[in-house]
């Protein structure tokens, strides 16, 4: 780590001229209350690849896995793999913000699983029951999280914990232990939508560009988007400058349950039922391509682009392993896994190099 | 004048603590209000009262003669109190501008933040404190100053009606802190109720009209600040006889503490780090205190770390008690016998979740336990041998330290070091952040310490301190040593031209 010299290269009002001595009149001839560069080009250097990191191995992934196999690069596939993320990113994006805000949603799993089910079940009364009943369950347990991590002062890792098995067993209820599998019918409007494409993509990868795009002014151009940050980097902090934070992180776990909801029911729409045993596992996912998209686990900092980058890049694996044909799927968890723990400890190696 | 901000009879408690007692105090329109007392007297407590932080146990608290509550610190800068806290508590990784405006930015007509004119009315915001920066830039990228002048550029930018600063110049250059004085004369001008809290008496005299002074958790004088002599008022707040002030004085260093003799317990020869440190050399014996004097970024802090093996070093060897050391090894070191005090006893040192008795033990835990199992009652009795000769204040071992008053706090951690018996110890700015009650006792300490045959290095941004408190003083500029102080020689002209002097 190199050190900091007081007249550092940017921003510093000393002219290039020659050093000039040390000054009888003591500290004040330190010049004016000019603000001293305390980030070597290296700390700038780590910063770059932390916030852009995923993007440069994304492409290189797409890059090589072209050379590599023909029916990579095909129409066909990449449609075939943007919408299979989309369900994930939707999830992603919800647990990108309660990242940022230093928490975590464990429950997004078992809430994508009910609220593909809720769809199903909801279809009875039409396909708008079918989209408001996941969102209506899934936002009240979202909104639980949120009052209980918010105003309760609780340990997020444990009230999601909480939540991820409670959702969870109320799904076996309304299944009947699982045994009851409702289909959607492929006539009714949720189904068409979350099947139909338009411009050659399908209707959910449509939804997740809005949301993300939503979701990136939000974080970047709104009080609510810049209070989050706040509250990550520094609790008491955000707390002392006069922010809501119990209410924006009560906003955060209700907005993280809808989403979750909200991309259970699409996926059911999508396969044409809702069954109970997806989603298991799919928290980890999320907060693999959250961590992969150069978001911050300690809370803090985080890019929405970078989650969706996280996200495709966790997908164009799997799908590279699908290509190979030889190795199971289960080596799609192996090489996630592998992939994670590189991530990670190269995040603490920039983190640890920009002094945060 | 009514006053625009008044506290009446106000009372707080927290678990075997009455930390504010039957508290009145009214902060008028245009006044520049100081409030004084010694460590835990409950200046902070109170400031947390009037800043929706704490809810008061008993008494209103009246704004603008209207009985008010804040239940939180949302509320009460809603109502137009802003408060600057004595640690920069904002947002590193954001710009500045952001910092400056973050809950309340610019709008456009969408809802969204109008990031241009935020940074253009930030820019400006910066330029009328005369503090020059890429408002752009995330604040970590600032330094301490800069970044307390943006906490209070922030807090001016509230449209307040009341400005709490709890010791805002601690971290400020005095370039800064005249910076500072202009904008407090700026906000008395407006019409705006400034309360200062400072445990310098140069700058409340300089810049204060009146004073409360509070002295265990009461109110022991209140009034204008220029009827009251610097004498009586530390006499107020120590709650001693004018006499006895005056002649123990209000620093109780001994100027002529035995000179050292025998071999030395540290010789750290040609300390070097590309930037930081140009072959620093220095000898300590056992007995004596060596002052490191210099600016800020001569290289103090960082010869003291390299010593501590908290920096590793490109060259140069430490060798402690004659044997050798492992540089850039905190546990090499600590092994030796060296033992060192951190800056930022907030962030390097404390752990305020945990108790007087716990915090005391971390660092001795090797040496009071047996395979691994740690005895309580060996614990207890280091604790309580401590805790009785550093004269901590606390209500029990079991209190958490972050309960503690910031030179308790100091204490207790002096405590654990000397919990290790080192044979060096290095303190780097012991006073900082604390008042002069408990400033002198830290200093007395030292002393005692020095006299017992162990070695100290001294770093302290306060030349009187350094003078005072040294047998001899180690002068750095850029990382090297300029000149050499010993016994009648150390005087704060001799510092100061030193520092002056053209070494090239």
């Amino acid at each position: 780590m190199t050190p900091v010299s007081p007249t550092g290269p940017a921003g510093s009002a000393s002219p290039a001229g020659p050093p000039s001595p040390a000054s009888p009149t003591g500290p004040a001839a330190a010049g004016a209350v000019t603000a001293v560069t305390a980030v070597t080009r290296r700390e700038r250097a780590a910063g770059i690849v932390q916030r852009s990191g995923a993007y440069l191995v994304l492409a290189l992934v797409v890059l090589v896995a072209s050379l590599a196999f023909d029916s990579f690069a095909t129409t066909g596939n990449a449609r075939n793999i943007a919408i299979q993320s989309s369900f994930l990113a939707i999830v992603a994006l919800g647990m990108t913000f309660v990242i940022i805000s230093g928490g975590i949603d464990l429950s997004v799993g078992s809430v994508f699983a009910l609220g593909g089910v809720l769809a199903a079940y909801g279809m009875r009364w039409g396909s708008l029951a079918a989209v408001l009943l996941p969102l209506a369950v899934c936002g009240a347990i979202g909104l639980l999280n949120g009052v209980l991590v918010g105003y309760g002062r609780l340990a997020p890792f444990i009230v999601t914990l909480a939540t991820l098995l409670g959702a969870r067993g109320l799904l076996l209820v309304i299944t009947d232990e699982g045994s009851i599998t409702r289909v959607m019918p492929a006539d009714s409007l949720l189904v068409r939508l979350a099947q139909g494409s338009v411009l050659g993509l399908g209707w959910p990868v449509w939804i997740v560009v809005v949301l993300f795009a939503l979701g990136a002014v939000v974080l970047n151009r709104t009080r609510t988007g810049q209070s989050v940050l706040a509250i990550g980097a520094s609790r008491d902090a955000a707390l002392l400058m006069g922010l809501p934070v119990a209410r924006r992180t009560t906003l955060l776990y209700l907005a993280s349950g809808l989403l979750a909801g909200l991309a259970g029911a699409l996926a059911a729409a999508y396969s044409g039922s809702g069954v109970t045993i997806v989603g298991v596992g799919l928290e980890l996912d999320a907060i693999a391509a959250v961590v992969i998209g150069g978001t911050l686990l300690t809370g803090g900092a985080g890019t929405i682009g970078g989650t969706l980058c996280g996200v495709l890049l966790l997908r164009v694996i799997q799908n590279v392993i699908n290509q190979i044909g030889t190795l199971g799927s289960s080596y799609q968890s192996v090489v996630s896994g592998a992939f994670l723990v590189v991530v990670v400890v190269i995040q603490a190696y920039l983190s640890r190099e920009q002094r945060l | 004048m009514e006053a625009v901000l008044e506290a009446r009879g106000t009372g707080k408690r927290f678990p075997g603590v009455v930390a504010l007692s039957g508290v009145d105090l009214a902060l008028r329109p245009g006044e520049v209000h100081a409030l004084v007392g010694e460590n835990g007297a409950g200046k902070s407590t109170l400031i947390k009262v009037l800043t929706g932080v704490y809810q008061p146990d008993d008494g209103t608290l009246l704004l603008g003669g209207e009985p008010v509550r804040f239940g939180r610190p949302l509320d009460a800068q809603a109502a137009g109190i802003s408060t600057i806290y004595q640690e920069v508590n904002l947002v590193p990784l954001l710009s500045v501008a952001r910092n400056l405006f973050l809950g309340r930015e610019p709008r456009t007509r969408l809802g969204l933040i109008d990031t241009r004119a935020m940074d253009a009315r930030a820019a400006e915001l910066l330029g009328s404190l005369g503090v020059h920066a890429d408002v752009r830039r995330p604040l970590r990228t600032l330094g301490l100053g800069t970044q307390q002048m943006v906490a209070v550029a922030r807090a001016v930018a509230a449209e307040a009606r009341v400005v709490v600063m709890d010791e805002p110049t601690s971290s400020l250059e005095p370039r800064e802190v005249a910076t500072l004085f202009d904008v407090v004369g700026r906000l008395r001008s407006q019409g705006i109720a400034v309360l200062y809290v400072s445990h310098r008496l140069d700058e409340l005299y300089r810049i204060c009209d009146r004073v409360t002074v509070l002295r265990d958790g009461r109110v022991v004088h209140t009034g204008p600040l220029a009827e009251l002599p610097r004498l009586r008022l530390v006499a107020a707040m120590l709650g001693r006889d004018l006499d006895e002030v005056r002649r123990e004085g209000s620093t109780r260093f001994d100027g002529a503490s035995s000179v050292a003799s025998g071999a030395p317990v540290l010789e750290a020869t040609g300390l070097a780090r590309r930037h930081v440190l140009d072959g620093v050399s220095l000898t300590v014996r056992p007995g004596e205190i060596v002052g490191l004097g210099g600016l800020l970024g001569a290289g103090r802090s960082e010869t003291a770390r390299a010593i501590a093996g908290a920096m590793a070093v490109d060259a140069g060897t430490v060798t402690v008690a004659g044997r050798p050391v492992r540089t850039g090894s905190v546990p090499a070191a600590m092994a030796a016998g060296v033992v060192m005090l951190p800056e930022d006893r907030k962030a390097d040192g404390i752990v305020p979740g945990l108790s007087v008795r716990e915090n005391i033990a971390l660092a001795a835990l090797p040496t009071l336990s047996r395979a691994g199992i740690v005895s309580r009652a060996r614990q207890d009795a280091i604790v309580d041998r401590f805790v009785t000769r550093l004269r901590i204040k606390a209500s029990g071992p079991d209190q958490k330290v972050g309960e503690l008053s910031g030179g308790n706090q100091q204490k207790v951690l002096l405590a654990r070091l000397l919990a290790r018996n080192p044979k060096l110890l290095l303190l780097d700015e012991p006073t900082r952040g604390i008042d002069i009650g408990a400033k002198a006792e830290v200093q007395g300490l030292i002393d005692e310490l020095a006299a017992e045959g162990l070695g100290v290095v001294l770093i302290s941004s306060e030349f009187e301190e350094v003078v005072e408190g040294s047998d001899s003083v180690v002068v750095l500029r850029d990382g090297r040593v300029v000149a050499t102080l010993h016994g009648a020689e150390v005087t704060e002209d001799a510092l100061i031209s030193a520092l002056a002097a053209d070494g090239d």
